[in-house]
């Protein structure tokens, strides 16, 4: 990992790099968090 | 003491470094950036107003760099009478433009950007802006999109349409290979006018600049590729407008990534916010369709009770009646039952005096 | 519930049928062509010109109007308009191929097609849009097989499989959501990167916000546009169930798309004028743009209105084809016609008739695998071991 970006494209290269990563991280996240804050509420009735 | 012009350079390059790191630390928050590019980027500098056409650049780059053969030769002129972009294997071109009946001759080929769209635009990174300058192409991972030839505002990257089974992009490399071993370019090397010089781009700008400033009735006041697309490794400058000899004035000195950094932002926010909305609006439905389905509920049940309650009443109201009509019934029978006892009894008594006067 | 037979009874040798025959005939040749001639061989690309028809229709259009699959779903799903239910599994049928097929024609079209999984597995180029588009392309694709697959389980009995799998749908539905706009957008933003080629009329900052919001009518009235034909020549597979939601499902998508083509044309009008961009309605290419905008996105909104209004289903029905037909337009022009705008017009691009024949081939292909599946699949009907179970 460079330390000093000497172009617009390197720094975009590494920033967007990580944020893609910190995208799938955050598609896990949701679901999860969603099941957690929604696990005592009534059950819904379902045939 | 003398000192090398090496030796000079090369302090100046690392001073020049330290104040690239230095302005880089105190700025590094993507917002407000200004990137400056690798301190000791190399470049060309095309001094139009010397190219005589001879064409030796183009027959240099085709030998060092081992392409085919053209069909025509390269001292065959009549290929100037036609204008040429750069193709598959041919990374320059030299083109010629009859201005006020005089000939004016200008090479093209990669101009080795500073911020290239071609390595913006490659989902692969195929592309690298190299420290020293040559925007380098790696065949190895190349897919073959041709997204690059679609963003590289100078039209410069060719296909190998007719290779079926490892088609590649073709561009110049700047001899990356050659300057490594410490050789010039091969077009500068060959170029008899001194029409191209090769070296620190930072330098190539000031001896432009001069070059202008000496002579401002020979040349147009302006540096192409200083700021043009973000500026560029391959500088021009020229005795007539550049727009009439093919190069566009146009384009801006916005450079290409951050032409897509708007749409690649929006990207992630998508992602963060998206399954909020969404997972939101469903909620909501759902408990809409809820509360809907309880109100319906509600409104059946009291429906139900109301309509109950009518049968109540009903069934009471019957109730009392049949009632009622047991008790008239009932009166009615006793009535009749006593009425029929005491006629009974009449009768008797009726016969008893008979018995009595005997 | 009674069981339709599964075998259709229509006969095979039609003219319509001939015809899908021969495309798909030359389709294999010419494939053979392409893969041992190189791109030359059958397509006019160039230098100048590298992307062609393969990547304006096939990629863009393709994409654009089996965007049916995220719409429908959504409306049903997300927003709870169960009464567009019926719509689902055609629509997502037809996303999935429509996908599939995008995916076999960039096959044709790169260079190199045995290094498509390369950007995603093994050197990823993060700053560029095609990246971006790529990734969920892919991600998209296997989503929407997913989705697709309850429809099989049920026709093959495997109700454990089947059953699993409907409990994801509405984490299925949203991801769907997501990554259908993010690629429709990105297909558009793939254009901001050249400002100096594309004409400044359909040149926008907002060209990623355009491609998203045409990808939701398109993919209304694509679900209306097949569904009418389906109405015509699947009959005999539909249900009950679908027989009477159609009409609510026309009426609905097309007072949604009316709207938000109304939308649209509002934002389009924002672009130009926020770049200042008005006398380029006074040139040739103005005229074309107003064509396109008024022409095929304005009137058939405006029309479609009407349609709502007199419920009129015919005049709904047709307007979706009219308005399939604007989203095609505009993908064309962004791609081919107001992009290179400036070259002269010897240096511009017109397809090769393999091209053409190598894309109607590819739609050949998805017409076939949309009635070979619609006969065999309960995606018409539902089926009757599992009529009674919510999905």
């Amino acid at each position: 990992m460079e330390s000093i970006f000497y172009t617009l494209q390197d720094f975009m290269t590494h920033s967007k790099g990580i944020t893609y990563l910190i995208m799938g991280g955050i598609l896990i996240f949701m679901p999860l968090y969603w099941l957690f804050l929604t696990d005592r509420d009534e059950k819904k009735e379902t045939y | 003491m003398s000192i090398s012009r090496r030796k000079f350079l090369g302090w100046f390059g690392g001073g020049l470094s330290a104040a690239a790191v230095s302005a880089a630390d105190t700025a590094m928050a993507g917002g407000n950036h200004h990137f400056k590019g690798h301190p000791d980027t190399m470049g060309v500098l095309h001094d139009i107003s010397r190219c005589i056409g001879c064409r030796k650049c183009e027959e240099a780059c085709n030998r060092v760099n081992d392409l085919p053969k053209p069909e025509k030769a390269f001292d065959d002129l009549s290929v100037l009478n036609q204008k040429r972009r750069t193709h598959a294997n041919a990374y320059t071109v030299v083109n010629r433009f009859d201005i006020d009946s005089k000939p004016v001759f200008v090479k093209k080929q990669c101009n080795h950007c500073m911020e290239p769209a071609c390595a913006s635009a490659c989902f692969v990174k195929a592309f690298q802006k190299t420290p020293n300058g040559p925007v380098a192409y790696d065949e190895s991972v190349c897919v073959g999109c041709r997204y690059c030839m679609i963003a590289c505002p100078f039209n410069i990257p060719a296909y190998e349409y007719d290779d079926a089974f490892s088609p590649a992009v073709t561009k110049c490399t700047l001899c990356a290979p050659r300057i490594q071993k410490g050789q010039l370019p091969g077009c500068v090397e060959s170029c008899p006018k001194e029409a191209l010089i090769y070296g620190n781009r930072k330098q190539l700008i000031k001896i432009a600049r001069e070059r202008i400033n000496k002579y401002p009735n020979r040349y147009i006041d302006h540096i192409y590729g200083e700021h043009e697309m973000g500026g560029t490794s391959w500088l021009y400058i020229s005795n007539v407008d550049f727009s009439k000899v093919g190069m566009r004035e146009d384009l801006g000195i916005t450079p290409a990534p951050q032409l897509t950094s708007g749409p690649l932002a929006a990207v992630p926010i998508v992602v963060g916010l998206w399954p909020v909305l969404l997972t939101g609006i469903y909620a909501i439905s759902q408990r809409k369709d809820k509360v809907a389905a309880e109100e319906q509920a509600d409104a059946v049940a009291s429906a139900k009770a109301e309509a109950d309650e009518v049968m109540k009443k009903q069934i009471a109201n019957v109730k009392k009646q049949a009632a009622k009509e047991k008790e008239a019934a009932i009166k009615k029978e006793v009535k009749i039952a006593l009425e029929a006892a005491a006629k009974e009894a009449e009768e008797k008594n009726a016969e008893t005096p008979e018995k009595k006067e005997e | 519930m009674e069981l339709r037979s599964r075998i259709s009874l229509r006969p095979l040798i039609t003219p319509f049928n001939i015809m899908l025959g021969i495309i798909i005939a030359m389709g294999c040749i010419i494939t053979i062509l392409r893969f041992t001639g190189g791109l030359a061989a059958v397509t006019h690309l160039d230098d100048n010109n590298p992307w062609g028809i393969w990547i304006g229709f096939d990629l863009l259009c393709g994409v654009a109007l089996a965007a049916g699959g995220y719409t429908t779903s959504a409306a049903c799903y997300i927003f709870g308009l169960k009464r567009f239910h019926s719509a689902v599994r055609p629509a997502i049928l037809t996303a999935f191929l429509g996908y599939a097929l995008v995916v076999l024609a960039l096959h044709y079209d790169v260079g190199r097609p045995w290094r498509l999984p390369f950007p995603i597995f093994w050197q990823q180029g993060t700053t560029s849009l095609l990246f971006e588009v790529g990734l969920c392309v892919f991600l998209y694709l296997s989503v929407l097989f997913i989705e697709f697959t309850p429809a099989a389980f049920e026709w093959l009995g495997f109700t454990k499989l089947r059953t699993f799998i409907v409990k994801l749908t509405l984490v299925l539905t949203i991801l769907g959501v997501i990554l259908s706009t993010l690629h429709q957008s990105s297909l558009g933003a793939l254009y901001t990167i050249v400002p100096s080629k594309l004409h400044p009329l359909w040149y926008s900052a907002y060209l990623p916000v355009y491609f998203f919001v045409s990808s939701i009518f398109a993919g209304l009235s694509m679900v209306i546009f097949e569904g009418s034909l389906a109405h015509k020549y699947l009959h005999h597979k539909m249900d009950e169930t679908h027989q009477k939601e159609a009409y609510g499902i026309v009426l609905g998508f097309g007072k949604a798309a009316s709207f938000i083509m109304a939308g649209y044309v509002a934002i389009k009008v924002i672009g130009i004028s926020i770049d200042n961009n008005w006398h380029y309605l006074f040139t040739d290419y103005g005229a074309w743009f107003l064509l396109e905008l008024i022409g095929f996105v304005a009137l058939p909104s405006f029309v479609y209105a009407i349609g709502v209004r007199e419920k009129n289903i015919r005049l709904i029905q047709w307007t979706s084809l009219w308005t399939v037909l604007g989203i095609v337009l505009n993908r064309f022009n962004v791609s081919l016609i107001a992009f290179n705008w400036q070259l002269p017009s010897v240096e511009r691009y017109f397809p090769g008739w393999m091209e053409i024949a190598i894309s109607l081939f590819i739609v050949a292909i998805g017409i076939v695998a949309y009635r070979l599946a619609t006969n065999y699949l309960p995606i018409l009907h539902e089926h009757p071991d599992y009529c009674h179970q919510a999905h």
